[in-house]
């Protein structure tokens, strides 16, 4: 996995609340069985019309916001399914953070582990760095993840919390399978255990 | 003595297999169920690696979100390539890794979290995970159970495990009776109304009260299956009688004296008195209504005797929200729900596609003929729901109303298969979703029970069941 330790880029505003995975990658890309190449349908039914071409008024289809690497979103983004293409599809286009209120849970958990940092921050938070978000590709925030900080392009500060474990794997790029069979004696006990006390299981 | 427990911190502990100091656990997994859409990029992750499968005994695959629900399916040249492809693959996923399959040939395939429940895999205390959001369902056994994402999936094929932090413990409490015509459908849909569908973000649910203890156990996964839509890790119901019941003697329920140990153990699977909850919810029974969704959240819900709200009622970002999805919806305020007319019917899906869902359609539409132009498909959750509707004359009573009767699988609830809408056709569904796009592209959705989606069959519009009982 991508390590991620610091990120300065453009943020992406997409103030909409309950931005569900339907709406982030489209059941009809699910078809795949590759992890890559699916930053191109990213938000597909909201950035292209039915022939393909581009919605001018799309935040990402923006000439200021091609590049962005941050989205800054509304509550419950991510909710609806666990597909985890939704999280590939962001770090497919290029975008390795997203700042909003709350997150669906399979969603949140999705991004850890594909080197992409959601961040939580109160909604009075969100809105302002929204607002700096809005100001366009000259506006670069820092996202500093040992530190637990968003800088806003003014020099505002704001902290988030995250995780011990997750930001442990997620700034040295660790795979988790790797780590939990180095708990295999742990899970043998477990499953010995088990067997005795559930044995219909 | 120790503290009082809920149900979900005794399933909790139960599951433990290590602790590290920062709370941080690996949660060991009893059952995990595969489909076809989210488990290729994990197989092939398991091949990269060199890795087997831990427990292939307790992984089953079905195939189910892109199989087609007409006849001669099997034959791969009736799906679209990458559909085909997909299937394909998870066949000999299946047979490469050794899991327990039911291919789509098999009169035993069908959506799979009614698979597992049917053949007995789901019981009471399990850890049950699926790379699919609705796996909540499992949660009416008394079952830990939920979704996961697709790296999640390679993880607990290659260690049986799952790397989890304990969530809250949330109450949700349905007193009292339901009235005549309301459903579980609507109390489910009625819930995440009051608590918004992140307002179980961070907690497992316990469903309880009168009216939930009334339910059966197909009326307890309609409950359970829409948790996550309420932004739940999971949804729980303690296991009783029925419960009980309705695992003996299933395929792979356990038999004779484990029965008996089972037993025992699954009569210990209950919140103790006092136990602390996080967050309660109360509903009273009597106060909800056959419901139905007018936008594009599953929260955007209402009685079927309401009117279509304007974004004026609203507040913060869900004004904004609630705008964009009368505008998708095509919907005016003010307009009575129950003049809303529809085009399409689906009766289907993990929510609704069991045998009882049925039953109560087909009540309804016994001895009636749909609307004219109207298009309604019923497709059961399982082929043995299939089989079963037969056997009792509950297809015939469909087809003759002039209803499409279907070959099981996930069908229209996602639109990943033939089953879609068109652009503009408005469907009263009982499946999960009213997301933009869920059931086709620019297609409108109006989440409904069984009963009312044959009553708008019926009609041409969203109708309240009540007037056809």
């Amino acid at each position: 996995m991508d390590k991620f330790e610091t990120l300065t880029g453009i943020a992406a505003p997409m103030p909409l609340v309950n931005i569900d995975t339907d709406m982030i990658i489209p059941k009809q890309f699910l078809k795949t069985i590759k992890r890559s190449g699916l930053g191109a349908n990213l938000f597909d039914e909201m950035r292209f019309d039915r022939q393909g071409n581009e919605i001018p008024d799309f935040v990402l289809n923006k000439p200021q916001y091609r590049e962005a690497e941050i989205l800054v979103a509304g509550e419950n983004f991510g909710c609806g399914s666990s597909r985890e293409h939704a999280p590939w599809a962001i770090k497919d286009f290029g975008i390795k953070a997203v700042i909003a209120p709350s997150y669906a849970d399979i969603f949140y958990n999705n991004c850890f582990k594909n080197g992409i940092i959601p961040i939580v921050l109160p909604q009075e938070q969100v809105d302002v760095l929204m607002k700096d978000a809005e100001k366009g590709a000259n506006a670069r925030m820092t996202i500093d993840l040992d530190a637990q900080t968003v800088t806003s392009s003014d020099g505002e500060v704001f902290n988030f919390e995250v995780d011990s474990f997750k930001k442990h794997c997620l700034m040295n790029g660790l795979d988790d399978i790797g780590l939990t069979m180095e708990k295999a004696s742990s899970i043998e006990t477990f499953e010995k255990a088990a067997e005795q006390a559930r044995p219909w299981v | 003595m120790s503290s009082p427990k809920t149900l979900y911190d005794k399933i909790w502990d139960a599951h433990v297999a290590h602790e590290a100091e920062d709370g941080t656990c690996l949660l060991y997994i009893d059952r995990h169920l595969v489909h076809e859409v989210t488990s290729p990029q994990a197989f092939e992750g398991l091949r990269m690696a060199g890795r087997k499968v831990h427990a292939p005994d307790k992984t089953i695959a079905v195939p189910d979100h892109n199989v087609p629900t007409t006849a001669g399916r099997d034959d791969p040249k009736n799906m679209t390539e990458d559909s085909a492809i997909q299937v394909a693959a998870l066949d000999s996923n299946a047979k490469e890794f050794g899991i327990h399959y039911y291919p789509v040939s098999d009169v035993r395939q069908g959506i799979v979290h009614i698979v597992g429940p049917e053949q007995g895999w789901t019981l009471p205390g399990m850890t049950v995970v699926c790379g699919d959001s609705h796996t909540a369902t499992h949660g009416a056994f008394g079952a830990l159970a939920h979704g996961i994402g697709t790296s999640e999936v390679e993880h607990v094929l290659a260690t049986q495990t799952l790397i989890q932090k304990k969530s809250l413990n949330m109450k949700v409490e349905i007193t009292g009776k339901l009235r005549p015509g309301v459903t579980a459908k609507d109390i489910t849909m009625s819930v995440i109304g009051a608590t918004g569908t992140a307002g179980g973000t961070g907690y497992v649910i316990e469903y309880c009260g009168e009216a939930i203890r009334d339910l059966s156990m197909e009326g307890r996964m309609t409950v359970c299956n829409m948790a996550i839509e309420g932004g739940a890790r999971a949804g729980l119901i303690a296991p009783d009688e029925k419960t009980f019941e309705y695992c003996k003697g299933r395929p792979h329920a356990p038999k004779g004296a484990q029965w008996e140990a089972a037993l025992t153990h699954w009569k210990t699977l209950f919140t103790d008195e006092g136990a602390h909850f996080d967050k309660v919810v109360t509903l009273k029974g009597e106060d909800i209504a056959p419901s139905v969704t007018w936008g594009t959240s599953p929260e955007d819900v209402l009685p079927i005797t309401a009117v279509v709200p304007s974004p004026e009622d609203f507040e913060g970002g869900k004004v904004e929200a609630v705008a964009r999805s009368l505008d998708y919806m095509g919907l005016k305020p003010g307009t009575p729900l129950s003049e809303i007319e529809i085009d399409t019917v689906f009766i289907g899906s993990c929510t609704n596609g069991r045998i009882e869902d049925l039953r109560a359609a087909a009540e309804i539409v016994k001895g009636k003929k749909i609307k004219e132009g109207m298009r309604a498909m019923v497709v059961p959750g399982s082929g043995l729901v299939r089989a079963q509707a037969e056997e009792e004359g509950i297809a015939d009573i469909f087809k003759e109303a002039g209803f499409e009767w279907r070959l099981a699988g996930c069908s229209m609830c996602l639109a990943m298969n033939p089953d879609q809408l068109a652009e503009g056709e408005r469907c009263a569904s009982t499946s999960n979703r009213n997301f933009e796009g869920r059931q086709g592209y620019k297609g409108r959705t109006h989440l409904v029970s069984p009963g009312m989606a044959a009553a708008a069959a019926i009609s041409g519009k969203l109708t309240d069941v009540r007037e056809m009982m």
